[in-house]
């Protein structure tokens, strides 16, 4: 027959567990430990009140612009909450509950976003690299970090976060691709906020999925409510389960909403409804994962009162010690440093050449 | 004539242009409901609909290379990077087809295209935000490089970039954007590409810069009469390439000194092939060699430390004196 139908294997799921009128699909609960639904729900908690705090210094001006993740927590957290130390983690720039599981601190997180390279120091044997601004770009470093791991005959697994913006990008396209072809232990995951800037995910993709691009691919892809925590943490159980014991690459789409501005520069008023956000807002992760806790016995109210002061002086003192450091008196030629491991020598004239002209600048002061 | 921003003046062009040329289309990302996010392009869409200003998919070599397409077909595109730094992506569209269709087809197809992206440091911005690598355009045979320094001069240039048959990289100095207001006409005014104009007059020596640098070179100009009674001449190159080697070799023969000013990388950067243009055309008249009072060969810093990284006025007239004393 010169025309017939082919035969694809085109399995594509939804899952979702809690849902946002809080309700529990007890068939579908994972099994977690106390001690890790209590670590969530912690490093969840800290993720909004650091972000809000974060968004406090950006209005005062003592920080910079910066991409706040309100509403994202747990589309990442539940992810990332597999890995083991020895995994690796390539973010891309709203993650941040990821990187404070991953130990990220919170003292360097301020220092970075008040527009100091200091902030970028990763503690010796890191496995999380840097957030990467170029939307898609770091997908493929996952790609190459898995093969290397893979080549070393280890099992270890690398899960990389990016947008539904960075889906659109060439660079997304070839990591899937390259991923499946070597059948390498990558978890991609993808945030899907419906807003890239000021353009909705209708306009970004045709397909009523994302998940669904894992399919051409040769992958298995699942969507996920993003608002629900223990839905991405189930997924993403699967996924890094099958990544390490040599299945290959998944996709993950995590549904959710950014509550709040692209950056601190942008302004959500000019592109979408207060409506469609207040809608967003109800289903918001966090009180919905404390509503679980609390229907479970884990969590009451007084302990909610306790954490929150645990967080709120833990971030006090970060920023405390942060602006302690950042008032200091600091080297401009600091800027010089770390470019490469081995300055070359038109390098160094540079920096001879700044060191004198503060060195002509004090004395001038000095004598003035 | 009106005041205006250089976001203003720009829009204006691009609001002129497209009431008058139907083939003009805008794109980019976020440039449409948006209105970009400086607001170049406010209101654009709501004045010419979504066919003519296309609010695209994330994807920086797909804008490229459909302008390009777009191009051939006989449209004139303008498309936005939403900063600079983003537009390694649609190097290889530009460098590998819109810079060498013309030549390869021996003039059967051209890419009239305008790629605009705000570039430069001094706004705080985050990473990624705050380079000038506008060297690996004009290095591409083919391939205009335009940077206005001003809102007057920014309109002129941008009409003049749209009709211009071939591709042109319009970078726009992000730290001008909002800075300061210039009377910009309504009425249309172009200005020629390939041209650079003396922003002030000068005996003693010239001083050559563009985009955001030309204010800090303008005020070492001030100070260099005011404290040494020094006469410099200021070169606003407008364009980087093609570069207008002839207005800079007759402001040396009047000088016999000069300097370029320039916030991107000095290695390899502009300044070093205007000091070798002026080494070819204005050996005799050079009394010193040339200096390049530029970034440092650094990423540039984020922003804590990027006061210490641009040129500034101080450092030009202590690089200035220094030259003098040659």
């Amino acid at each position: 027959m010169p025309r017939e139908p082919i035969e694809l294997n085109l399995d594509l799921e939804r899952l979702s567990i809690l849902d946002e009128h809080g309700v529990l699909d007890t068939a579908l609960e994972p099994d977690i430990s106390t001690e890790m639904l209590h670590k969530l729900h912690r490093t969840m908690l800290l993720t909004r009140r650091f972000d809000e705090r974060l968004l406090n210094l950006q209005r005062q001006g003592r920080i910079g612009t910066f991409p706040p993740v309100k509403g994202h927590e747990a589309a990442h957290l539940g992810a990332a909450a597999h890995l083991r130390p020895t995994d690796w983690m390539v973010p891309s720039f709203r993650e941040q509950g990821a990187l404070l599981w991953r130990g990220a601190s919170l003292e360097q997180l301020i220092v970075y976003n008040n527009g100091f390279n200091e902030g970028g120091r990763v503690p010796q044997g890191a496995r999380t690299l840097p957030i990467a601004v170029p939307v898609g770009s770091q997908v493929l470093h996952a790609v190459g970090l898995a093969w290397a791991a893979h080549y070393r005959g280890t099992d270890e697994v690398v899960m990389t976060f990016f947008g539904d913006g960075a889906t659109s990008e060439g660079d997304f396209h070839e990591a899937m691709n390259f991923a499946a072809v070597y059948q390498l232990p990558v978890v991609f995951v993808c945030q899907n906020n419906h807003w890239a800037i000021s353009i909705p995910v209708h306009k970004q993709t045709r397909t009523p999925t994302l998940a669904q691009k894992a399919l051409a691919y040769g992958m298995p892809g699942i969507q996920v409510d993003g608002n629900d925590l223990l839905s991405v943490y189930v997924a993403a159980g699967e996924a890094v389960d099958r990544a390490r014991s040599g299945g290959g690459p998944t996709l993950i789409e995590c549904v959710t909403y950014r509550l709040i501005m692209h950056t601190t520069a942008d302004d959500p008023k000019k592109y979408r409804s207060a409506e469609e956000e207040q809608a967003w807002l109800a289903r918001d992760p966090l009180p919905r994962f404390q509503n679980y806790l609390k229907d479970k016995g884990l969590l009451g109210d007084d302990d909610v009162v306790e954490i929150e002061a645990e967080i709120e002086t833990r971030i006090q003192q970060a920023v405390d010690k942060a602006e302690a450091w950042m008032g200091q008196p600091h080297d401009p030629l600091q800027m010089f440093e770390h470019l490469y491991g081995d300055p070359p020598p038109e390098l160094k004239r540079h920096r001879r050449e700044l060191a004198d002209e503060l060195d002509a600048a004090g004395k001038e002061a000095a004598h003035g | 004539m009106a005041k205006r921003t250089m976001v203003q003046a720009l829009n204006l062009a691009l609001r002129q242009e497209m009431e008058k040329d139907d083939r003009v289309i805008v794109m980019g990302e976020d440039v449409g409901v948006d209105g970009g996010v400086f607001r170049v392009t406010d209101g654009l869409i709501g004045q010419f609909g979504d066919q003519r200003v296309l609010d695209t998919p994330l994807a920086e070599s797909a804008i490229a290379g459909m302008a390009i397409g777009m191009a051939v077909y006989g449209l004139r595109p303008v498309c936005e990077i939403q900063f600079s730094g983003f537009a390694y992506h649609s190097f290889h569209q530009l460098e590998n087809h819109a810079s060498r269709l013309r030549w390869r087809t021996q003039g059967g197809f051209h890419v009239p295209l305008v790629l605009r992206a705000p570039y430069g440091a001094g706004v705080r911005a985050l990473e990624h935000h705050s380079e000038s690598r506008e060297a690996y355009w004009a290095h591409t045979p083919g391939l205009k490089m335009v940077i206005p320094s001003g809102p007057r001069n920014a309109r002129a240039l941008m009409l003049s970039a749209i009709r211009d048959p071939d591709p042109v990289i319009f970078y726009e100095p992000k730290a001008l954007y909002r800075a300061f207001r210039e009377e910009v006409p309504d009425e249309e005014e172009t200005l020629p590409i390939g041209k650079a104009r003396i922003a002030r007059q000068g005996r003693d020596v010239t001083l050559i810069a563009y985009g955001a640098m030309l204010a800090p070179t303008l005020e070492a100009a001030d100070m260099l009469q005011a404290e040494d009674g020094i006469s410099a001449e200021v070169i606003d190159l407008l364009t980087i390439s093609p570069l207008d080697d002839q207005t800079l070799a007759d402001s040396l023969a009047k000088t016999g000194r000069a300097a370029v000013i320039h916030e991107a990388p000095r290695s390899f950067g502009a300044g070093a092939e205007i000091a070798a243009r002026l080494m070819e055309r204005s050996f005799y008249y050079l009394e010193a060699p040339v200096a390049r009072i530029t970034g440092f060969d650094i990423i540039v810093p984020l922003y804590s430390r990027e006061k210490h990284y641009l040129p500034h006025a101080a450092r030009i007239v202590h690089r200035v004196r220094r030259m003098l004393a040659h």
